[in-house]
């Protein structure tokens, strides 16, 4: 067990390590930060004392060395936009982002295995495909603002030829819209619907937000809940039908197993058989790829942050590469490979745990 | 005294009902947010607009850019090269210290310490005397009569709040050590005091209750959030979010006037874009001529100049937000020459140009540009290389985020380019700056044309140049500076394209003023109706 935690913790400091090297010597293609940092009239001495100054003259092992020497220490430097320590920018940036995040893992969580759970099941009640469609329509024609309703009616359409499942493949190629729409389209779209043409809610920040002890929440305030909702939904939107997916060929999967066939049998319920056994036994995948798809939904609220304006570690990521603020371009890039890190071990550390063969020692080694 | 050129055309005034003055909140966003709100640290429009709110200079630029007394009630003179400033007297702080000379002399030393990005702003002077508490002498190396022309924008700090608050240097981000106070902290004598400082969310000001000066603006808060995405930036505009956005994209202009109760207000910048030519190899980098520079023969500079269609860019690429140039600088700058037209447009005679210099069949060259400084920059080098392939000259785009462009046209690139965009405004609203920069030639030695990309050389330019600086009369002044653009615009030697267009959606709520630099005053600022 020590061996093979420990065989992991160094496994993960060469990850970081390589992703420290490559993020840094990315950096020489971003551009020079010079320019931004000083006025058009600043002279070239000036600017080449303030190059030296930064460091940004020395070899690139040289630089890397000392990134790497002082974010051992914990520190990342200045930022160069900002003019302050970039543990600190981050510190303040990042309940933001991992409320967002949590807000959306919810959204995608419930929704998803809700609509996952009813499309390998719903194909009896015609009261709920009446009313899923109609949702559906509406949805669509909300969607229209661009002509995406064009491209739902044309699944409809087809949906209609497969009578038999209709409901249920209208949802399923509703989710390959999900999938495939770029998110900031998404953004933009629901920006314009329910900020723009209905007013509902604001188009763009995090509201009011209360600060305790240092973790600033929006959960507290009306605003700070009602900015969430456009931007939780936008994030969560690609994660919903990932798990949707998933939870209707589990569930499809499932259903057709032999003590599901003996427990209707034995005359139980279908909510019984439904919920209590096949629901459950669903589950365990769904539990295991939100738990991964959790890094992933940090790293990629940049682009969620930047279309509303969310104050989070992503709109500051974003900031940074048009700036070429260094500093806070490498301390986002490890704080997000530090995260993907730790998800990876704890993962790896729980198969250790569940499953047995991996204890006995292994003759050839490699990870999963 | 100067006298600087009203700019009442630059300066669109909307005036809807003057509302009763309730509590008013004004909310507006920008693209980005102010870097520091440290006056000396950034010499860059945007933040020097907005703290301009809160600090103030000596002097002032009223809404048609006139110099106007500021924290100096009035100055002179007193030998070529030494001005007498009397200082405003009653005037405080927002902590309440009172500003005298003694203030001047600390913004003074450090606008000129390390780390700071005003020390252009107050170049050329070898001594600041304090006479008496409200009077200070400035000794300058040489006679000038542009002295104080850019000191709107060098604002004044108070000496003992700073030394109170360790924030005597400038903030430094080269030095890991310093958290500067005044980074995200603000003292001026301004009319705007910063009660709220959140950097990239939100800066929150109230009204100065004790400023030295009428204001007419109704306003009892100021919410000032950036929004870095355009779409999102209108979006907020839309459902009046704010009562200000800007930019706005060209393109979004006609979907903001549609829009009930919001408008675009546009105008032109006093920013001129042109193009460079490379004149100072003797072969181009990027270019299929070899052992010759064609630039360096002023009927290819011609042909390049003549083949370009203007109104076509200003209509088509900028929808007309544009103002087709003749010259590098924009109607407003002192010394604007307005007896000089745009290049006629002429692919015939472009042609024949080509031709008559050796190039019947054109020849190959790429143009650097970048894609994200100026409005519509890249589709705008789009419509020249397109406009270049009628008169069978094969341009090669080369277009970049402006942090790599800058990075490779500049001198720390070793102006690594043929031909080049560039865009210039002079902070000192005088034609000295860009004859100074980008026309006069190249010297490392004393900075002179450091901008001068192309390295055009024109030593009659050189001459007229230097004495522009030294010239004290103004009629004077006044014709060296036109014989310079004269010059300039005989030889071709440069491709000026146009002045940029400014727009700003307003929400009709609001009465505000666009000035031309770009600068957004709060205090001409009205809510309600």
């Amino acid at each position: 067990m020590a061996a093979f935690i420990v065989r992991r913790l160094v496994q993960s400091i060469i990850v970081m390590l390589a992703v420290a090297f490559v993020s840094f010597s990315l950096f020489t293609y971003v551009g020079d930060p010079i320019n931004n940092m000083v006025g058009q009239e600043t002279t070239m001495e000036q600017r080449e004392e303030l190059r030296e100054r930064l460091g940004l003259n020395d070899p690139f092992p040289v630089q890397f060395a000392r990134f790497i020497g002082n974010a051992i220490q914990g520190e990342f430097g200045i930022s160069y936009r900002m003019a302050r320590p970039v543990e600190q920018i981050i510190a303040e940036r990042l309940p933001a982002t991992l409320e967002l995040a949590f807000v959306s893992a919810v959204f995608a969580l419930v929704v998803g295995i809700g609509l996952g759970i009813y499309t390998a099941l719903g194909r009896e009640s015609v009261a709920g495909r009446l009313v899923l469609s109609a949702a559906f329509v509406a949805t669509a024609a909300l969607f229209s603002w661009i002509g995406a309703a064009i491209v739902a009616a044309v699944m409809l359409a087809v949906t209609f030829l497969y009578r038999g499942k209709w409901v249920g493949s209208t949802i399923m190629s509703l989710s390959l819209i999900g999938v495939s729409l770029p998110t900031f389209l998404i953004g933009i779209l629901l920006i314009y619907v329910f900020a723009v043409e209905l007013g509902w809610l604001p188009s763009f920040g995090r509201g009011e937000v209360v600060s305790i002890g240092g973790w600033t929440t929006g959960f507290l305030t009306p605003s700070g809940l009602q900015a969430l909702i456009l931007p939780g939904i936008t994030l969560g939107l690609f994660q919903l039908t990932l798990i949707m997916r998933l939870v209707r060929s589990e569930m499809l999967e499932v259903l057709r197993t032999d003590y599901i066939k003996f427990a209707r049998a034995r005359g139980l319920t279908n909510r019984a058989i439904n919920f209590g056994h096949a629901l459950k036994n669903t589950l365990v995948p769904v539990i295991t790829i939100t738990g991964l798809q959790l890094g992933s939904i940090i790293a990629f609220a940049i682009i969620t942050e930047t279309v509303f304006q969310w104050p989070g570690v992503g709109l500051l990521f974003i900031i940074a590469v048009q700036f070429v603020d260094i500093p806070v371009m490498s301390a986002y890039l490890m704080m997000i490979a530090f995260v993907f890190v730790v998800i990876n071990l704890v993962v790896d550390l729980l198969y250790y745990a569940v499953d047995p063969r991996l204890r006995v020692e292994r003759a050839g080694g490699g990870g999963h | 005294m100067p006298k600087t050129t009203a700019i009442l055309a630059g300066a669109a005034v909307i005036a809807l009902a003057a509302g009763a003055s309730s509590a008013e909140t004004l909310r507006f966003a920008f693209q980005a947010d102010v870097n520091s709100l440290d006056p000396h640290s950034l010499n860059e429009t945007f933040t020097l607009g907005f703290q301009g709110n809160i600090y103030e200079g000596l002097i002032d630029r009223d809404q048609t850019l006139t110099i106007q007394p500021g924290l100096a009630e009035s100055w002179e003179i007193l030998e070529p090269t030494r001005w007498r400033f009397h200082l405003r007297q009653g005037v405080t702080f927002h902590n309440g210290n009172p500003f005298n000379a003694d203030d001047v002399l600390f913004s003074y030393e450090r606008a000129i310490s390390e780390a700071s990005d005003m020390v252009t702003k107050v170049a050329g002077i070898e001594e600041v005397v304090r006479v008496d508490d409200y009077t200070v002498d400035f000794v300058t190396t040489a006679p000038t009569l542009i002295l104080p022309a850019e000191w709107d924008t060098w604002y004044i700090m108070d000496r003992e709040w700073s030394e109170a608050n360790d924030a005597v240097a400038v903030t430094n981000i080269a030095d890991i050590n310093s958290t500067n106070f005044a980074n995200l902290n603000a003292n001026g004598t301004g009319p705007f005091m910063v009660t709220e400082r959140v950097p990239d969310v939100r800066t929150v000001a109230v009204p100065n209750p004790d400023y030295w000066r009428d204001v007419p603006h109704n306003l009892t808060e100021v919410i000032y959030t950036p929004i870095a995405s355009a779409p999102t930036r209108i979006a907020a505009l839309l459902t009046g979010e704010v009562h200000l956005a800007y930019p706005i994209p060209l393109q979004d202009i006609d979907r903001v006037d549609a829009n009930e109760g919001t408008m675009a207000l546009t105008g032109p910048e006093l920013r001129t874009i042109f193009l460079g030519f490379d004149q100072a190899r003797d072969e181009l980098l990027y270019s299929s001529v070899e052992g010759a520079n064609p630039f360096r023969d002023i009927r290819v500079r011609a042909a390049f100049n003549h083949a370009i269609n203007r109104d076509a860019i200003g209509q088509v690429v900028m929808r007309g937000a544009s103002t087709p140039a003749a010259s590098m600088v924009a109607p407003g700058i002192n010394g604007f020459p307005d007896f000089l037209e745009p290049y006629a447009y002429d692919p015939d005679r472009a042609r024949e140009l080509l031709a008559e210099a050796g190039y019947p069949d054109g020849f190959e060259v790429r143009l650097n540009c970048p894609n994200d400084r100026y409005v519509n920059d890249e589709a705008t080098c789009q419509a020249v290389v397109a406009m270049l392939g009628q008169i069978g000259v094969t341009v090669t785009l080369q277009a970049d985020t402006r942090s790599v462009f800058f990075g490779t046209i500049l001198a720390q690139g070793g102006y690594d380019t043929s031909f080049y965009m560039l865009g210039w405004t002079p902070s000192s609203f005088d034609s000295y700056n860009p004859l100074f920069n980008l026309v006069s030639t190249r010297d490392p030695e004393t900075g002179r044309g450091t901008f001068n990309v192309g390295g055009y050389s024109n030593e009659r330019i050189d001459v007229l140049t230097a004495q522009i600086l030294a010239e004290t009369d103004e009629t004077t002044r006044n014709a060296l500076i036109a014989e310079a653009w004269q010059i300039l615009y005989d030889d071709y030697g440069y491709l000026p394209l146009h002045q940029q267009g400014l727009a700003w959606g307003v929400s009709e709520d609001a009465s505000l003023v666009q000035r031309a630099d770009n600068v957004f005053d709060w205090t001409l600022v009205r809510i309600g109706g």
